[in-house]
């Protein structure tokens, strides 16, 4: 007998076999949620383990103490403060122990004063600090849109890192920089696994196309037959691979945001919608006005690999839930240091 | 020996000398290879390997389907660097992409910049064709019709839509499919978002139709002759003319539950054409997405295939268009 059909039928079938219990499965119970009009496939699909583990991972610090609003400010006590000098000293005191527990809960204050004489400007994560306070300050001032009420804190972000976890930077992909400059291998910039597009094939660097330069996310035609629109499919798919980040960072579905059937019809979209609109320009904002700007301020190895400073998507703050933080309100608690009303 | 054939696998496999063939006259080549039994094949066809007619049209296929192979295999190995276990981990997610927009039609682009994708699509259509040719005139020197090639190019008709037709139409090869697992889909999601959901392509949906009405015949003739077998059912052809028990029994299990029958030769013309339709309909719905229609759902509500639903979500205005928006 010929031995080589079973033994390549059994290689063909142990190698399927392998494939599909390795993919990535979502074991029950999944729970579902009806969003829309019935029969319109309007759902959330939640993995329900996984739903129970995100909210314990999720959970804000406790309330701080009710600082002093009163005696006098600490721009009088501090002459050399370029920023919170409006505020009382507790006020400061409070701030600057919140930060050191949600940015470097290990190095404490070192990690951005000289303790030695704190007003000293010259470390680039003081340098970081300060902007970062004013990048916080114009979220919850300017971009209410997005943040409503609940608005943001340094800890939205960071949870306690340095560095938050979920950044982003320009994707060459995979491999040496220079590697697609050959005469074979061309990727298209998709095509290979990696964390960026979410494990699939799609386009890896869409954040530099839409959080940072104003790429059209839009790739629709308005007009049943063609009126000169020109997005090409590889647009879409630029645009797709967006949207999976969009879609993973808040762990929803496209149907969170999105009717089933017309993407990008708004008069049937979930009102969601609009609130992650005002998200992508309030990350590319954010992108162009604070974070790449920083960029001269950081030491090499808080660069990307292409030489550009980290960024922030919806994953930054997000980070696998609709409403970081499961929704609590940090804010409520800094008001006069990070909220909106204060310059 | 006819319960037999009441399982889901074969189980009657004949063992003789291995049979050649019927002579053919007027081919230059000969059928290569000693035929040779595997039983395990057997469980689902016939145990008989070989003999291979590969002739000069079946070799010219193998050889432009190699060239264009080994393009792609080689193209999708160089964009993970060489590195042949990343290539095997990531294979599914590896493509060879078409030109950019940039290119439009240019015949060969740079090579790093969709160039390889032409040449490669140059040899796989090619064979292809090539291959349509063999089986056109293998089917001839048979004796036999030549619904075989016809059926196949039903589906070589949406391949050159897909790969040729629709991109020279549009003016771009972007708009061809990549060559590769995952990319092949996600070019067909991206395709469907772009031009506004395929779902409401009528071509489309004729082309479901008769894809999930090939799997339904497919299904009920299946079933009915297994079911018949034991009243050798299985030898259709001569009941073409000469109904036996297992005809008659057949025809009436249909008509008891449906009303109507279809009959032992009428059956596989539903079945062809089903099949064939398939891709012949899906071919024209993808000619005339972009070239003719841009947005499939706005097409539809023109032409009243989109229901209405209520306003669930309270009247949802597209914020870029307020005033003083962000852009």
């Amino acid at each position: 007998m010929k031995l080589w059909v079973p033994v390549t039928g059994a290689i063909v079938v142990l190698l399927g076999g392998w494939m599909v219990a390795t993919a990535g499965w979502s074991l029950p119970p999944v729970d579902n949620k009806q969003t829309g009009f019935r029969g319109t496939g309007m759902v959330q699909i939640i993995d329900h383990d996984r739903a129970v583990k995100l909210q314990a991972a999720n959970v804000p610090p406790p309330s701080p103490y009710d600082p002093d609003p009163t005696g006098p400010r600490a721009k009088e006590t501090y002459p050399g403060l370029q920023l919170l000098g409006d505020l009382s000293g507790d006020q400061l005191l409070r701030l600057m122990t919140s930060m050191a527990e949600w940015v470097a809960p290990e190095q404490g204050c070192a990690y951005c004063h000289n303790v030695e004489n704190m007003a000293d400007d010259t470390m680039y994560t003081h340098k970081v600090a300060r902007r970062m306070i004013q990048m916080t300050r114009t979220i919850n001032a300017e971009w209410k849109s997005h943040v409503g009420a609940t608005g943001v804190t340094c800890h939205t972000c960071h949870r306690g890192n340095p560095v938050p976890k979920n950044i982003w930077f320009a994707e060459p992909g995979p491999g040496p920089i220079a590697g697609n400059t050959g005469w074979v291998g061309w990727r298209n910039g998709q095509n290979v696994v990696t964390s960026t597009s979410n494990s699939t094939s799609l386009p890896y660097d869409y954040a530099s196309d839409y959080l940072l330069k104003d790429n059209k996310i839009r790739v629709h035609t308005l007009t049943a037959l063609p009126s000169g629109n020109k997005a090409t499919i590889m647009d879409t798919e630029s645009t797709y691979g967006f949207m999976v980040h969009m879609s993973t960072g808040l762990g929803v579905n496209c149907t969170f945001c999105h009717n089933s059937r017309a993407f990008n019809a708004w008069d049937e979209s979930p009102p969601q919608r609009v609130t992650a609109w005002h998200g992508i320009r309030m990350a590319r904002s954010l992108n162009v006005n604070y974070l790449e700007p920083l960029k001269p301020v950081y030491p090499a190895e808080r660069l990307g690999r292409l030489g550009d400073a980290p960024k922030a998507n919806c994953s930054t703050c997000h980070q696998g839930q609709n409403k970081p933080l499961n929704g609590v309100s940090m804010l409520k608690d800094y008001q006069a240091e990070l909220g909106g009303g204060t310059p | 020996m006819l319960p037999e054939y009441q399982n889901f696998f074969t189980r009657v496999q004949v063992r003789t000398a291995p049979d050649p063939g019927v002579p053919v006259w007027g081919g230059r080549y000969e059928r290569i290879g000693t035929p040779f039994f595997s039983y395990w094949i057997g469980k689902i066809g016939n145990a008989q390997i070989g003999p291979i007619y590969l002739g000069a049209l079946g070799t010219a296929a193998a050889f432009t389907f190699t060239i264009g192979f080994v393009i792609i295999g080689f193209n999708m190995l160089a964009s993970v660097h060489w590195n042949p276990i990343q290539f095997v981990r990531q294979l599914p997610w590896l493509a060879l992409e078409p030109p950019p927009p940039s290119q439009g039609l240019k015949l060969i682009p740079p090579l790093n910049q969709g160039g390889w994708w032409n040449i490669a699509g140059f040899f796989i259509t090619l064979s292809i064709m090539l291959w349509w040719l063999r089986m056109y005139r293998r089917a001839r020197a048979l004796g036999m019709g030549t619904h075989v090639p016809w059926a196949f190019a039903s589906a070589i008709w949406l391949y050159l839509v897909l790969g040729f037709i629709r991109p020279v139409l549009m003016g771009s090869w972007s708009e061809a499919v990549p060559f590769g697992i995952f990319p092949h889909l996600d070019w067909t999601t991206a395709f469907s978002i772009r031009y506004g959901n395929l779902y409401y392509n009528p071509f489309h949906c004729l082309s479901i139709v008769f894809l999930y009405g090939s799997v339904l015949l497919f299904a009920m003739h299946g079933a009915t002759i297994l079911a018949v077998s034991r009243y050798g059912g299985e030898r259709e052809i001569e009941q073409i003319v000469d109904r036996g028990t297992a005809t008659e029994r057949a025809a009436l299990f249909w008509r008891w539950t449906m009303g109507f029958n279809a009959t032992m030769e009428s059956i596989h013309r539903w079945a062809w054409w089903f099949a064939v339709l398939t891709s012949l309909t899906g071919g024209i719905g993808i000619l005339l997405t972009g070239t003719v229609v841009d947005n499939w759902y706005l097409w539809g509500i023109k032409h009243g295939m989109v229901p209405g639903y209520p306003d669930v979500f309270g009247g949802v205005v597209d914020p870029s268009l307020a005033p003083g928006a962000k852009p």
